[in-house]
């Protein structure tokens, strides 16, 4: 559903500003959960944000249904890490999780539904009248996430949404995804720096190389479903994905220290 | 800990009386005509302001003060959103800005009577003037300081620019549009001052520079005291409606420290 083709970004000036992005091509395809992992630096959260509309890219096309994207596409949804930031302090969950919608759904009673619905998904039931920053860390992405599943997008962009929360939380979120993929059968496109992560949760990992970015690997992961936090571990095949996802991903690393190149914040 | 806060609370209580008895005594004692019995002082209070002159004296002060105030607001609010958004326009006025808040604002004074005259206008406009200076860099700072990822949230939810402007931009910078707002007014309570000093036929700076002229120092004192009273006043009330506005900035602080 979403098709990246030929995608360079540089930033600063067309010709001569950093090189961030190369000849980057890939598909999405829908109901798919495809992870981004790669080394940390390597300019996946600017894939990220190409892909969510946020950046225009230099050369090449981005396009969502058929449809080029120019702008943000209204069938994305987008999660970020910094769930502190990106929820509203001054709006109760309830509200941040309504916000989206005042525009989108006229009818208040559907829009009541849907924050409901959403809320009730991530396990926020009685939290609706809280602040954010009255919840913890993975609370408040857990309101993050309520807000992308009530705008109802057929994608949810997530960029190491888990990156800041402790293991625990962490895999409970990891679950949570999985199992909104397959209440509300949205497509999820999950940046991660963690390598466990992205394999656990995909159905493809899409390795990531180096800057410029470029696609290292396309790997597929024939985990069966539902997936369990420890048994599907320790299967054969989560060792086997595992260990090429980190050799690579080891590889690029080494090749980005002996690279002295410029660094710019991914 | 609570002996401590009871502690604190009385010496609070105590020493205002304090002071007050020290002067009282002292105005007493000495026979300086300029510091006149303190319970002098006090009766031409009550005869003035309780509420004798209130409707004449006290009500166009107050009319000039929250009119220029609330013009000052509007204007550096609006400007300052204008330009917090438009980095270009930004660097343009700066300069400007920084200039014209530079020049002290009762060096305002003889323009806005000239140009304005002596009535309400001249010095609603210079109160304006000079207030609208903290609250426009304050709504400027607060603007171009909104977070990145506060911002990309808004577009990538295709926020409508109003709503993002009233419910996100304005929103994320009040804590600093009220820092501004606050700076500004006691400034508003000088220029009041001053204005109605110079040229003026009513207004509290008025009586106290007209008891002053006719040598009724009690009366004098008894506008000064007001001022002080209003003062703090004012800043109550500033106070308690930045509290409301402002409860989930000091939450979400608290939270974060």
């Amino acid at each position: 559903m979403l098709t990246l083709q030929g995608v360079t970004k540089r930033y600063g000036d067309p010709q001569t500003g950093t090189l961030a992005v190369q000849d980057l091509t890939f598909d999405i395809g829908t109901n798919e959960v495809v992870t981004i992992v790669g080394p940390s630096g390597c300019g996946k959260t600017t894939v990220l944000k190409l892909m969510a509309g946020l950046l225009t890219p230099t050369a090449g096309t981005i396009s969502i249904n058929g449809a080029a994207v120019t702008r943000p596409p209204e069938e994305i949804a987008l999660v970020f890490q910094d769930y502190l930031n990106s929820l509203y302090p001054w709006m109760t969950v309830a509200q941040n999780v309504e916000f989206p919608l005042k525009r989108k759904v006229r009818e208040r009673a559907v829009r009541a539904e849907r924050v409901a619905t959403a809320l009730e998904s991530v396990g926020l039931v009685g939290f609706e009248g809280k602040y954010p920053w009255q919840l913890s860390g993975g609370m408040q992405q857990r309101v993050a996430i309520a807000r992308g599943l009530a705008y109802q997008p057929q994608m949810l962009l997530m960029d190491e949404p888990f990156g800041a929360l402790d293991a625990q939380t962490r895999a409970d979120l990891e679950d949570l995804v999985l199992r909104v993929r397959d209440a509300f059968d949205i497509t999820i496109v999950f940046v991660t720096h963690d390598i466990d992560e992205s394999v656990y949760l995909a159905d493809r990992v899409l390795v990531m190389g180096p800057r410029p970015t470029f696609i290292e690997a396309d790997l597929p992961v024939d985990l069966p479903a539902p997936r369990d936090q420890i048994e599907s571990k320790e299967l054969p095949e989560f060792a086997r994905v595992r260990s090429d996802v980190y050799r690579r991903i080891r590889r690029s690393s080494e090749a980005m220290r002996t690279a002295s190149t410029q660094t710019v914040g991914s | 800990m609570r002996l401590k806060n009871s502690v604190y609370v009385a010496a609070e209580v105590v020493t205002p009386v304090l002071v007050l008895l020290v002067i009282l005594w002292f105005t007493n004692a000495g026979s300086s005509f300029f510091l006149p019995p303190l319970q002098d002082v006090f009766v031409a209070f009550a005869d003035n302001w309780l509420f004798a002159l209130v409707p004449t004296q006290l009500v166009p002060s107050l009319f000039r003060l929250f009119s220029g105030y609330l013009i000052a607001v509007v204007l550096g609010v609006g400007i300052g959103i204008l330009i917090g958004k438009s980095p270009r326009i930004r660097r343009q006025a700066s300069p400007v800005i920084e200039f014209v808040r530079a020049i002290p604002p009762p060096a305002l004074l003889p323009f806005t009577l000239i140009a304005f005259g002596t009535g309400d206008e001249a010095k609603i406009i210079l109160i304006a003037l000079v207030c609208v200076w903290p609250i426009l860099l304050n709504t400027v700072d607060g603007i171009t300081g909104v977070d990145t990822t506060l911002r990309e949230t808004g577009q990538s939810y295709r926020i409508a620019r109003w709503d993002t402007l009233v419910h996100v931009d304005l929103r994320a910078a009040s804590p600093q549009i009220f820092a501004g707002m606050r700076a500004a007014l006691p400034l508003a309570l000088i220029i009041m001052v001053i204005s109605e000093m110079v040229g003026a036929t009513n207004g509290v700076g008025f009586f106290i520079v007209q008891a002053q002229r006719t040598f009724a120092i009690p009366q004098m004192w008894s506008g000064i005291i007001l001022l002080g009273i209003l003062g703090y006043v004012l800043n109550l009330l500033f106070t308690l409606v930045e509290r409301r506005a402002l409860a989930w900035h000091r939450g979400s602080r608290a939270d974060a420290v």
